[in-house]
């Protein structure tokens, strides 16, 4: 499952660079996300990790344009699919992206399911629209997408309603349907935190296996280090609005870099290794936003925190190969390797 | 989990206790059926220990806490708790066992209200049982605070100026008002970030070491659970499917059902994940308003034999001290 890397020859379908948003509310501006940059090529999939309020949803939501603006307003960046700026596009054309190139999944399936259309037309509509087939294939291809996600039956569910499908179906729905299309991104936001383990891991497998047939780019996002490290072939780590640390799966999880993502792995009790007497805890509270960072934003919790992490914030640079990280510190372990070529 | 004594003293004993819901339909609302959200569960909690209840979403584990705690009636079966059966207490002598036996919530936000300040929120019990009065209360809430690990300064401000994990450390506060014996800690770490998270499984079990606390330590998180509880019970439909010592159920687990469980949850190291193959369950969890005939898992489970789908397993102990109701487990 690990993906070949031929992959890294490939340029990416998706490109974003600098991306800022950010909402003019009441208590004055939210600088929710404060110039991110990604890419994803064809058959890959980029894990998106960091705690609540760091800015994942709202990265996602913005290069699909599906804030409403105001509040939000994209401030600056770009975000090349194949090349076109969708921060660019006329509304038509972002329509025809939208569940069509792009294929996206959110957390609670309820909210994006219609409740008064049957699971029928909510999967063939996108078709007829995007693909403009005729009644009869659309039906046809619906028919081959829903046992594609393993819902049995899948002639006679056509004219349910979502409602009449269970949580874990519904969410299978909801891959089918952004996944009508062929699209070449697929952007999962949550896909299954509301949902129970057991229904979490049959979701996953699906995943697994549908990535081998179909080759689209997929960027999922979750809070949960353990599904990423099932799934993805590499993670990003954000944290106030920013990308602090991003590397291949092994690399991240054997050598992390960023002081947020060390203490964020070993805060975590263990399911099968030795278990500890107390868990290591990260102090303090996630940032406000209320500011544009002018500082490293994880600097009031960390403990490498020196002077110059509060007067400049750390840009996002290559410190090993295919290893990014925004941090002035570097762990011990990576100053001796480079240094002294001697294992510790 | 930190070093805490844990006595031979059974604290809290539930025998057979169940919760039945009547399900109701059209206009005159005449009952059609009932959800069995608690069935028949049974079980022992020693003084100082913590028992982890898990299993997935509407397996009955908050009804279970609450029921303990006669937030509801229970439908059948006793509740043992300081020589007395909880669940036919009423009036005068179950207002006068309610502090000893207290909650903490998942949604820290939900149960507290938010045009109350911190100090009237965390005095309230202490008002409703008349304990402590004037200078002596303020004290109290103050000493409950530093306890909490926050500020005291902070008792005139109101919830919605704290954060998650504050928030929780006020539920906590409020809970610990009265000295009880016993807490219920219904999914208290399900709404924080993982960064929090930590912060308040710390504070728990420094709290149970220094105060002697007994807890019923309800989650879905399995890995928190085997980091702090004693014991675990697997409910599954409204049953307990299998209880052990933790070390048992995690390296060794019995039940099918616990097996898929634990083979479900990912683990945070792509190496191991690339090499583990799971037990995929197929399908949803039945209804608890009309489960399976036989084992409540016999739908789901990888194992089921013809006498799954008739005779329902009794709840039996195995030579190495744990229960678990399965024909197969041995
Ligand atoms: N409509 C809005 N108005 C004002 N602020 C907003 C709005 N939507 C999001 N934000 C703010 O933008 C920041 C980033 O939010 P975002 O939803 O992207 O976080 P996230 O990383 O997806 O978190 P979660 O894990 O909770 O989903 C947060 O500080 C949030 O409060
Ligand atoms: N007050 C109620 N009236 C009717 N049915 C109820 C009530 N409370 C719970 N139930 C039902 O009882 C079953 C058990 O619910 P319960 O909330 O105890 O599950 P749970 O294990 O705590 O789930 P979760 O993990 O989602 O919190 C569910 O089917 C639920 O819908
Ligand atoms: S830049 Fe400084 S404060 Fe920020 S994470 Fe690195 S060491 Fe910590
Ligand atoms: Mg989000
Ligand atoms: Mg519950």
């Amino acid at each position: 499952m690990d993906a070949p890397a031929i992959t890294d020859s490939k340029a990416p379908v998706l490109e974003v660079q600098g991306l800022r948003t950010v909402f003019h509310t009441s208590e004055g501006m939210i600088h929710a996300v404060n110039g991110v940059s990604f890419y994803l090529r064809a058959g890959e999939l980029v894990g998106v990790v960091g705690e609540s309020g760091s800015g994942k949803s709202v990265t996602m939501m913005s290069l699909m344009k599906l804030l409403p603006e105001p509040p939000a307003e994209i401030v600056g960046g770009s975000a090349l699919l194949e090349g076109r700026d969708l921060l660019r596009l006329e509304p038509s054309a972002l329509r025809h992206v939208r569940g069509g190139e792009i294929g996206f999944v959110f957390q609670d399936p309820m909210t994006s399911l219609n409740p008064v259309f049957t699971i029928g037309y909510q999967l063939t509509e996108p078709l007829r629209e995007h693909l403009g087939m005729s009644r009869s294939e659309a039906r046809a291809r619906a028919i081959d997408l829903l046992s594609l996600v393993g819902i049995p039956t899948p002639e006679e569910r056509l004219n349910d309603f979502p409602h009449q499908f269970s949580g874990g179906m519904r969410q299978r729905v909801m891959i089918a349907i952004a996944l009508a299309c062929d699209p070449k991104v697929l952007i999962a936001d949550e896909p299954t935190t509301a949902l129970d383990v057991t229904i979490q891991a049959q979701i996953l497998e699906l995943v697994k296996s549908l990535r081998q047939e179909l080759g689209m780019g997929i960027v999922w996002i979750t809070h949960d280090l353990g599904v990423v490290a099932g799934i993805a072939d590499r993670v990003m780590v954000m944290y106030g609005g920013l990308v602090v640390e991003h590397a291949r799966v092994s690399e991240l999880y054997a050598r992390p870099m960023h002081p947020y993502t060390r203490a964020l792995l070993e805060t975590l009790p263990s399911l099968d290794g030795t278990r500890s007497d107390r868990l290591r805890s990260i102090a303090g509270q996630p940032p406000h936003m209320t500011q544009a960072p002018s500082a490293c934003p994880f600097a009031p919790r960390c403990t490498h925190v020196h002077d110059r992490c509060l007067a400049e914030n750390p840009p996002l640079v290559e410190a090993a190969p295919g290893h990014d990280v925004a941090c002035w510190w570097r762990p011990p372990e990576q100053v001796s390797e480079s240094e002294v070529n001697a294992d510790a | 989990m930190l070093d805490h004594a844990i006595s031979d003293e059974t604290l809290l004993s539930v025998q057979n206790l169940s919760k039945h819901f009547p399900v109701y339909k059209g206009i005159i609302r005449h009952q059609v059926g009932v959800i069995k959200a608690v069935d028949g569960i049974s079980f022992d909690i020693r003084k100082g220990e913590t028992l982890g209840l898990v299993g997935e979403s509407g397996c009955g584990k908050s009804t279970a806490g609450r029921t303990i705690l006669r937030l509801y009636d229970a439908t059948e079966g006793t509740i043992t708790f300081g020589g007395q059966n909880v669940a036919e207490l009423s009036g005068e002598s179950l207002r006068r066992i309610r502090p000893r036996m207290q909650m903490i919530f998942q949604d820290p936000q939900a149960c507290l209200n938010p045009r109350m300040t911190v100090s009237s929120i965390i005095a309230e019990p202490l008002d409703e049982h008349a304990t402590v009065k004037g200078r002596a209360k303020q004290d109290r809430v103050s000493e409950l605070l530093d306890a909490v690990g926050m500020n005291p300064r902070f008792a005139n401000r109101y919830p919605h100026e704290f954060s998650g994990g504050q928030r929780q450390r006020i539920g906590i506060a409020r809970a610990l008002a009265l000295d009880p014996d016993f807490i219920v800690c219904d999914e208290p770490i399900a709404a924080l970030d993982v960064s929090i998270q930590a912060q308040v499984v710390n504070l728990l079990e420094e709290l149970q070491s220094r105060l002697g606390l007994t807890y019923l330590f309800i989650s879905h998180d399995l890995s928190m659970v085997r980091h702090i509880a004693d014991r675990v019970a697997v409910m599954y439909l409204g049953k307990v499917v299998e209880l052990a010592d933790r070390e048992q159920l995690y390296a060794d687990p019995k039940h099918p059902y616990t097996r898929a469980l634990l083979s479900a949850v990912p683990i945070p190291n792509p190496e191991v994940e690339t090499k583990r193959t799971r037990i995929i369950l197929k399908g949803d969890v039945p209804s608890p308003a009309n489960p399976p005939k036989g084992c409540r898992f016999c739908t789901r489970c990888p194992e089921a034999i013809e006498k799954c789908h008739s005779v329902e397993p009794d709840w039996r102990k195995l030579g190495d001290g744990r229960h678990v109701a399965c024909h197969l487990a041995e």
